[in-house]
């Protein structure tokens, strides 16, 4: 295990699949009456926002409590951020406070990748989402959902996905989100698509350990679960694509086009959706549609990510273990 | 580490499999008589062998009182204290019967008794399970050297060692045979 | 003002020669010159090169002092084996008026290290919408002759044609920074694989080329001539080969950055390697290499650009682009061109000094090794491996991509007009 967690491209298929098989054991935290556990008990851990996301906040915050973990939040919004303080001297401010591991959503690509290699703080980094790069534990959290529901929940301990038809539909250029499940996904061994419009996807895609297709309704057919990607009104604007309603015509999930999709695939949505765009009510209310599983789902994952990121000493990359006292 | 090389080739065994087997219907004996039937009673294994031993347990006590025991398993490595001490450890299975702990007898069972760390942090995970009407242990060895002030409730053995000496319990579930191994620490 | 013996120095790199400098001027060349009454510099091994000439350097004064000034910048010049600069015209105010490019001018003659020549903005203010008083520049005490808005594109095609046009006048040339604005809004470096990847915005290279195939033909059709800054891509070198096969009277430069460094740095996401334009990929920098041996590239010029050190410590988005460039260029360009076997020290000396102060009209720079030319030199010793260690640098800004890496080369002597700016590589 690594000490940061900047990249799905980082994490090995083993360690992925044991992020994936502690999520598992997390996930019955849940089902307690006491849904705590001391594990983090007496670390900081900084939620570094200089995004907006309260999903993504809220689930690594409900993460890190759930693990005992004392946590601060801070929002670039209103903060010395906003007036024009640099991320290094952000970070620098919290590692002089204590913080002993940092969870960075920040606009710049690249940006939690600078923070864990420039020497500016020595706290593990976990990336929250970075511009149009990474956002890793969105990718698990996508992973683990798609196990549960086409492997198994315990029949898929130890498994990855090999031989499952993954597509991810819609904004791919500006998506951190299908950059991150690309990478992930290929490690566990699934077949990734890519359905979006010409004009949504980036150039150099074609090094990427996926396919890509213009058509959604030759691939539905094909697919184990397909992963809706949030469209951006804005991006019309900028002529990624002449109209909303051509859009959803073409690359939008109805009710109808569900329908072509094999009876046991299941459609995914990191959130939050746009309903009329890129997927309808239909599709979105439906038993199919895992968009609140994910929700649940992020939780369990995030606090694996943490607990196997900060659960053990500094040492855990070079393993130089003496002698187990039982 | 468990792994043979560590206990060096002296070991020698100190129970093997008609002895554990002697001992565990001994100990459902006496669960029975110390909780006059076995009727609100659930064993908690903790991983990995202690796991093993519960279910044998269990068997023996539905052999003894006809009605079935529930077993389940209790990880308690995220409740650990030298977490700091290690590189973070892949967590074992949490199993908790359906029926829940809340006014049970919950006979905790474990392979080896040392430091107590491991029922001191099982007590602390019970706690955010539910509330058992008492807690009771079992182990198959007592080896001494107590950090905690904890004891067992039912022994298979008590083997006093030098803090030099290994402890090693195999079990045909995971180690493909019944035995328990005293052995000398490599020099360091 | 004392002689200066430089003895046995590989003259352009060829015979070993003795050059005998007498003030200002050379005063012979030959084997076995007297020695007396003259500083002898023992050049065994080295080469002896006219003074480098930097058709595209940004010395930041007036304006951001913090990151350079006409002084430390011409000091890093000396330093680097240059005997002239031409100051980019993006200051602060803009030199866009005969008052700004007279006062870099000034100060460039007060510093003494290098002669500055003053490049003028082609539009007020760099905006790109009115031409601005190129006469007057022209006509100041600096004699601009090359305008640029460097940092920025003439994007308009009838600006840049009126540019281009007006310039014919006085035997001006317009330098012009190729890169359509539409096309790079939001652009973070090249695009490509490592963009996709990275999630940092793409900067085509068709942003690029497309300017300077509009430029090259309004140059044709007008009757003018045109110079390409900075060409960074595969398709610039095709498109300026095809230019000058047709007789259209093109130069072009390329920096020493683009003839060794890679986009694949940037996965660092090490803003120090964010540059403008970026950084672009193994296949351009192998056709840059090529088209600078073969001619089709003129020059190299260095786009030293300053920043302080806070512009890069930084998230890459946030950052400024640009790289210093003054104190390395020889260098990299002797890993790129001599040791690959591209160029030989003749050929060096063509694009590092006579085209580019032929292109920029330098009086006095960019002349033959030979008795009776201005004694602007540059002694360079080949063996020389080290290491780049930013601290070393004169300029003011640390900014460069080279930190930690080993180059060739080194300059150990620079003379303007027979005067040692640089000793034993230290500044004098």
């Amino acid at each position: 295990m690594m000490r940061h967690l900047i990249s799905a491209a980082d994490l090995t298929r083993d360690d992925a699949v044991q992020i994936l098989d502690t999520a598992e054991e997390m996930a019955r935290v849940a089902d307690r009456p006491i849904k705590k556990l001391p594990t983090l008990r007496g670390r900081t851990i900084c939620n570094l926002f200089f995004e907006d996301s309260t999903r993504t906040r809220i689930s690594f915050e409900a993460a890190e409590k759930r693990l005992s973990a004392d946590v601060i939040n801070f929002a670039a919004k209103g903060s010395s951020v906003s007036k024009g303080e640099s991320l290094k001297d952000t970070a620098q401010t919290l590692e002089a406070m204590g913080v002993d591991a940092v969870v960075i959503r920040h606009g710049a690509s690249g940006a939690p990748y600078r923070l864990a290699t420039s020497g500016w703080i020595d706290a593990p980094v976990i990336n929250a989402g970075d511009g149009t790069h990474q956002h890793p534990t969105q990718a698990l959290l996508d992973a683990f959902t798609m196990r549960r529901r086409l492997v198994g929940r315990d029949a898929g301990l130890g498994q990855d996905l090999a031989g499952k038809r993954i597509t991810l539909v819609g904004d791919v250029l500006h998506s951190r989100v299908a950059r991150s499940n690309v990478d992930l996904l290929h490690t566990l061994g699934a077949e990734v698509t890519l359905v979006a419009p010409p004009t949504l996807v980036p150039v150099g895609v074609e090094t990427w350990p996926c396919d890509v297709s213009y058509d959604l309704d030759s691939v539905l057919p094909k697919s184990d679960a397909v992963m809706m990607l949030r469209v951006q009104r804005e991006r019309m604007n900028a002529a990624f694509f002449p109209t909303e309603r051509e859009y959803s015509r073409r690359y939008g999930l109805d009710g109808e086009r569900m329908a072509k999709m094999p009876e046991h695939a299941i459609v995914m949505h990191p959130g939050p959706m746009v309903r009329g765009m890129e997927i309808t009510a239909e599709v979105a209310d439906s038993d199919r549609c895992t968009v609140v599983e994910q929700v649940a789902n992020g939780v369990s994952v995030r606090m694996a990510v943490l607990y196997l990121l900060l659960g053990g000493n500094e040492s855990a990359v070079s393993h130089t273990r003496t002698e187990e006292s039982k | 580490m468990d792994t043979q090389q560590q206990y060096g080739d002296e070991a020698r065994p100190v129970l093997e499999a008609p002895d554990i087997a002697r001992v565990l219907t001994r100990i459902a004996h006496e669960i029975v008589e110390r909780a006059k039937g076995a009727d609100d009673v659930v064993l908690l294994g903790i991983p990995t062998r202690g796991v093993f031993l519960a279910r044998r347990l269990a068997e023996k006590l539905e052999s003894i009182t006809g009605t079935k025991v529930p077993v389940g398993s209790l990880d308690i490595t995220m409740y650990r204290d030298d977490l700091r001490m290690k590189p973070a450890r892949a967590i074992g299975r949490t199993e908790i019967p359906g029926d829940g702990i809340d006014g049970r007898l919950v006979v905790l069972v474990d392979d080896v008794l040392f430091s107590g760390r491991t029922i001191r942090a099982a007590l602390d995970a019970l706690g955010d399970i539910g509330r058992p009407r008492a807690v009771q242990l079992a182990v198959l060895v007592d080896r001494g050297h107590r950090e905690l002030p904890i004891r067992a409730d039912y022994v298979g053995k008590n083997l006093p060692t030098s803090l030099r000496e290994t402890v090693k319990v195999q079990l045909a579930e995971e180690d493909g045979r019944d035995t328990v191994l005293l052995g000398s620490k490599p020099a360091s | 003002m004392s002689k200066i013996l430089i003895r046995g120095a590989k003259v352009l790199g060829g015979e070993a020669q003795d050059v005998l400098i007498d003030g200002e001027t050379i005063a012979e060349v030959g084997t076995g010159l007297s020695a007396e009454g003259a500083t002898v510099i023992e050049a065994d091994g080295q080469i002896l090169l006219p003074g480098l000439v930097d058709l595209h350097t940004h010395l930041r004064e007036p304006g951001r002092e913090d990151s350079e000034t006409v002084l430390t910048g011409t000091r890093a010049a000396a330093s680097g084996g240059y005997t002239a600069v031409f100051a980019m015209a993006n200051t602060h105010p803009v030199a866009d008026t005969a008052g700004v490019v007279e006062q870099v001018w000034r100060l460039g003659k007060e510093s003494g290290y290098c002669d500055v020549q003053p490049i003028g903005a082609v539009t007020v203010g760099l905006e790109g919408k009115k031409l601005a008083e190129l006469g007057a520049m022209h006509d100041s005490a600096a004699g601009v002759t090359v305008f640029s808005d460097d940092g920025k594109c003439v994007d308009d095609a009838v600006i840049m044609r009126r540019a281009l046009e007006y310039v014919k006048a006085f035997g001006g040339v317009v330098a012009q920074h190729a890169q359509e604005p539409r096309l790079t809004e939001g652009a973070q470096m090249n695009e490509g694989i490592v963009s996709a990847e990275l999630g940092l915005g793409g900067w085509p290279a068709v942003a690029e080329e497309s300017i300077i195939a509009r430029d090259v033909l309004l140059a044709e059709h007008v009757g003018s001539r045109v110079h390409i800054c900075h060409l960074s891509t595969a398709g610039s070198v095709e498109i300026v080969r095809w230019a000058k096969s047709r007789g259209i009277d093109v130069t072009a430069e390329v920096t020493p950055h683009h003839l060794l460094l890679t986009d694949e740095l940037v996965r660092s996401y090490n803003p120090v390697y964010k540059v403008n334009p970026p950084l672009r990929t193994e296949k351009d920098v192998l056709a840059l290499r090529e088209a600078l041996a073969d001619g089709t590239i003129d020059i190299v010029a260095t786009d030293h650009a300053p920043h302080p050190h806070e512009d890069k410590d930084c998230e890459w988005a946030a950052a400024a682009m640009g790289m210093v460039g003054l104190e390395t260029a020889l260098s990299v360009v002797q890993q790129t061109m001599v040791e690959t076997g591209l160029l030989d020290w003749a050929g060096v000396a063509e694009r590092m000094s006579f085209a580019p102060a032929r292109i920029g009209a330098a009086d006095g720079h960019g002349r033959p090794v030979s008795a009776g030319e201005p004694a602007n030199l540059t002694l360079v010793d080949p063996a020389y491996r080290g290491v780049v260690d930013p601290a070393d640098f004169a300029s003011r800004s640390r900014n460069t991509p080279y930190e930690g890496r080993e180059l060739p080369g080194r300059v150990t002597h620079t003379f303007l007009r027979g005067r040692a700016t640089v000793v034993d590589g230290k500044l004098a």
